[in-house]
């Protein structure tokens, strides 16, 4: 209740805030978002894509912690949790891939580039469809359990992979990567305002606490399911 | 010899029986090798084909000649873990061996049988698909042997996932193609940089990320073989 509480209205102040304050070139006061080259009005998705994007990452990381924690004690709530994770985190995949693919036509001409994090979004939902096509495809739950845990943490230490080294070595288009003109580093650093960054990071805990949110509602509906088949 | 070494000696002998029992019984079907040596003649003779009298630039060849290597490894490097669940010999070997030496085993197995089909492969591309040119030699054998190290680590895991999951052939490029990616994404950009002619110094990071590829991937699989091979 209090999670719910708190969830609602921060998602609805980050919503406001993100949308609201004007963006001009001098910002004279503490509500107005300076102008930033090249992204103007387009700044705004800062607030919602980069934290999709995160919350896919998490989720994959919750559903290998609970994937790991099957095998060492074979319990199948924790297969739950991890695939209800992994279900998530395709989610909000498909989302920060989609948000950023429209994002990617008005600012740099076409919805896909082949970026580097263009490609790691790519290969995580590649990751999310094949644990689940592996899911489907074994009937026997103890081994669906035990195979996809594996997978998932295979899969987990390649991912870096991607995430770390990929854009580091590859140019690319997104604000921050090695590409960009304007210096290297995260957008987040050296780019956005205090008050921008305040929003943003206001909407990464927000997002956070929508996944725990959903976490815990989607794990509750898989064990009702769970026990009404073994009652069945 | 204290009992620290004796073990380790009987795991170096379990290791190299494993292996030496899937080389014998290779050797009696020839399964693997000739599905993959007809694979990769078919497959380049496709892009032969295709190809027809048109020119294509070398960055094109040089990561088409990964299609070919990956496909041709998601065919036959599965090979060593399914025959064990369709001959039903699984539990003899579980019994006979540790899941350790059964994984080295096998992975040992399929670098051999890897080792010949990239080499297969490189000569036959080399040969018969023109316009295909390596500047720097000694790059493009370091870049290759890596990349064929690489692939057959992942591969192996992977094979031993889906001979579990009872899914035969249909799943495994699906599950192995994002845990490839970044190896192939490396060596790709590598075969590009050996056929334009670049020099070893150009080529560090492509290094870095195989060898740490192939180290992560391989640590991991042998943390976690036992949990697939036991029931």
């Amino acid at each position: 209740m209090l999670l719910r509480g708190t969830l609602g209205v921060l998602l609805t102040l980050v919503i406001v805030a993100a949308f609201v304050p004007p963006i001009v070139s001098q910002p004279q006061s503490w509500y107005e978002f300076p102008l930033i080259p090249g992204l103007e009005e387009k700044a705004r998705i800062i607030f919602f894509h980069v934290p999709t994007a995160w919350l896919s990452v998490m989720a994959f990381v919750t559903s290998m912690f609970y994937g790991i924690r099957y095998l060492r004690k074979r319990d199948m709530m924790d297969d739950l949790r991890s695939s209800s994770a992994a279900g998530l985190g395709l989610l909000f995949c498909i989302l920060a891939t989609v948000t950023g693919a429209i994002w990617a036509k008005f600012n740099w001409g076409s919805f896909w580039n082949w970026d580097p994090r263009e490609t790691s979004i790519f290969v995580l939902l590649l990751i999310y469809g094949a644990y689940f096509s592996l899911r489907s495809a074994v009937e026997v739950e103890e081994k669906r359990a035990t195979l996809s845990s594996v997978y998932s943490i295979i899969a987990a230490v390649t991912v870096p992979f991607f995430i770390f080294i990929m854009p580091r070595i590859m140019t690319g288009l997104h604000p921050g990567a090695k590409g960009d003109p304007d210096g290297a580093g995260p957008v987040i650093d050296f780019k956005m305002s205090l008050n921008m960054r305040v929003v943003f990071f206001a909407s990464l805990i927000a997002f956070t606490l929508l996944f725990i949110w959903m976490f815990n509602l989607r794990v509750r509906a898989a064990r009702l399911e769970y026990r009404h088949q073994l009652k069945g | 010899m204290t009992s620290a070494e004796r073990y380790s000696t009987r795991w170096v002998r379990a290791t190299v029986a494993v292996f030496l029992k899937d080389w014998h019984s290779e050797l009696r079907t020839r399964y693997a090798i000739s599905a993959l040596g007809m694979f990769v003649i078919t497959t380049i003779a496709m892009i032969l084909f295709s190809l027809g009298s048109e020119p294509a630039s070398p960055e094109v060849l040089a990561g088409m000649l990964w299609v070919v290597l990956f496909f041709a490894a998601m065919s036959g490097l599965s090979r060593t873990f399914v025959m064990e669940e369709e001959r039903g010999t699984a539990m003899t070997v579980q019994l006979q061996a540790p899941p350790s030496a059964v994984y080295f085993g096998k992975l040992l197995f399929n670098l051999v049988l890897g080792a010949g089909l990239t080499l297969l492969t490189v000569v036959l591309y080399a040969l018969l698909i023109e316009g295909f040119v390596i500047r720097s030699t000694g790059l493009f054998v370091g870049i290759i042997a890596l990349g064929s190290i690489g692939l057959a680590s992942a591969s192996t895991i992977i094979a031993a996932i889906i001979a579990r999951a009872n899914t035969k052939g249909t799943l495994y490029p699906v599950l192995s193609f994002p845990i490839l990616l970044p190896l192939l994404m490396t060596v790709i950009s590598g075969t590009r940089m050996a056929s334009e002619g670049a020099s070893w110094g150009d080529a560090v990071g492509e290094f870095q990320i195989l060898i740490s590829y192939i180290v992560v991937v391989t640590t991991t699989s042998y943390l976690l073989f036992e949990y697939i091979w036991k029931d």
